[in-house]
């Protein structure tokens, strides 16, 4: 497929990210200026950040008035499982893709954008990922921009209702991959069970949220690949 | 607040972009051992459901609206409904159901 194929194919995938991004940012946009952020600021953090649980931990660290030392920890803990994803895209690149594209698909390796980019078949064009970033990072901006601006207007029982917005969108990411390879489905729901269990369970739930995200997803995908250690689209070498 | 706004969103932003440049800029090559590939083929969902749950029960002003709002994304999402209509289903799930609670 050509380069502006490709494009298209990402702006086209990207349309339904855009708009559950709306939702979500719509509800940072509202936190942000509750926790004494402008309007300006915080769009800018959408804009440089794209990210969701990583931005809200953010505002937390601020109204605290964390140290910058605390902000980078949160933000790498929190926002670690990234480097598993990049590190999983790295292998869906042909090897001649330079630099530069490279460091473009980096800014926005998001969840969902993730999950678009490695359900591709074959190869990953940097140009997809183009295409479905620009879209999505406009849905998250305006989104945000939306919320800040008009946040305090909005009925707390629909500020609450968009709160499982991002969750939803990540149930539409796993359940139709764990639905064709039953390998996904045991190791979510081994997960989510093991997720449960640091929430509740003494001692472990004094964990906090980014490094029991990490803790789990390393324990679980760790087993998973040495029980199963056949994927699909492996061709035997 | 005590820090700076601006030096605040510039930490945030280069932490996060150094997580995910450092990966695709420095793995050039197609990683062979098996068990890291089937690693970092489980990764993501896994990231993905452990985020969610049981987070998701904690997001809304009423736990059983969540759970609600949960249970109807799992039943859209089997039904191959896309992203969108999944996210918003579980919105208006939530939104209905705490007129009632």
């Amino acid at each position: 497929m050509s380069n502006s194929k490709e494009f298209a194919a990402g702006l086209k995938d990207g349309i339904p990210i855009c708009l559950g991004y709306l939702a979500v940012s719509f509800a940072f946009g509202i936190q942000a200026v509750l926790s004494g952020l402008t309007v300006f600021e915080a769009s800018a953090i959408s804009l440089l950040n794209v990210t969701s649980a990583g931005q809200f931990a953010g505002l937390g660290v601020m109204t605290a008035g964390g140290t910058y030392i605390e902000m980078a920890a949160v933000q790498l803990v929190i926002n670690l499982r990234y480097a598993l994803m990049s590190a999983a895209i790295s292998q869906k690149l042909d090897s001649s893709v330079g630099t530069g594209h490279r460091m473009g698909i980096a800014y926005g390796m998001t969840d969902e954008i993730f999950g678009i980019s490695a359900a591709r078949k074959g190869r990953l064009s940097p140009f997809y990922s183009y295409g479905a970033i620009l879209i999505s990072v406009f849905g998250w901006v305006l989104g945000t921009f939306l919320g800040a601006y008009s946040g305090q207007i909005l009925p707390d029982r629909l500020i609450s209702a968009l709160g499982v917005a991002l969750y939803g969108m990540f149930v539409a990411i796993v359940v139709p991959v764990a639905m064709e390879d039953k390998k996904i489905l045991m190791a979510v729901l081994a997960g989510v069970i093991l997720s449960t269990l640091f929430y509740y369970l003494p001692v472990l739930r004094d964990i906090s949220a980014g490094m029991r995200i990490i803790i789990v997803t390393v324990i679980v995908a760790g087993a998973a690949a040495v029980i199963f250690p056949d994927i699909p689209g492996e061709k035997n070498e | 607040m005590q820090g700076n706004t601006y030096i605040y969103i510039f930490v945030m932003a280069a932490v996060t972009y150094l997580i995910r440049v450092l990966p695709l800029t420095l793995i050039r090559s197609e990683i062979r051992n098996k068990y890291i590939k089937a690693f970092l083929y489980y990764v993501p969902y896994v990231t993905l459901s452990v985020m969610t749950v049981p987070a998701i029960f904690y997001a809304t002003n009423s736990m059983y609206a969540a759970m609600a709002g949960f249970a109807a994304a799992l039943l859209l999402a089997v039904k191959g409904f896309k992203l969108m209509t999944v996210a918003l289903g579980a919105c208006s799930v939530v939104f209905v159901l705490e007129f009632f609670i």
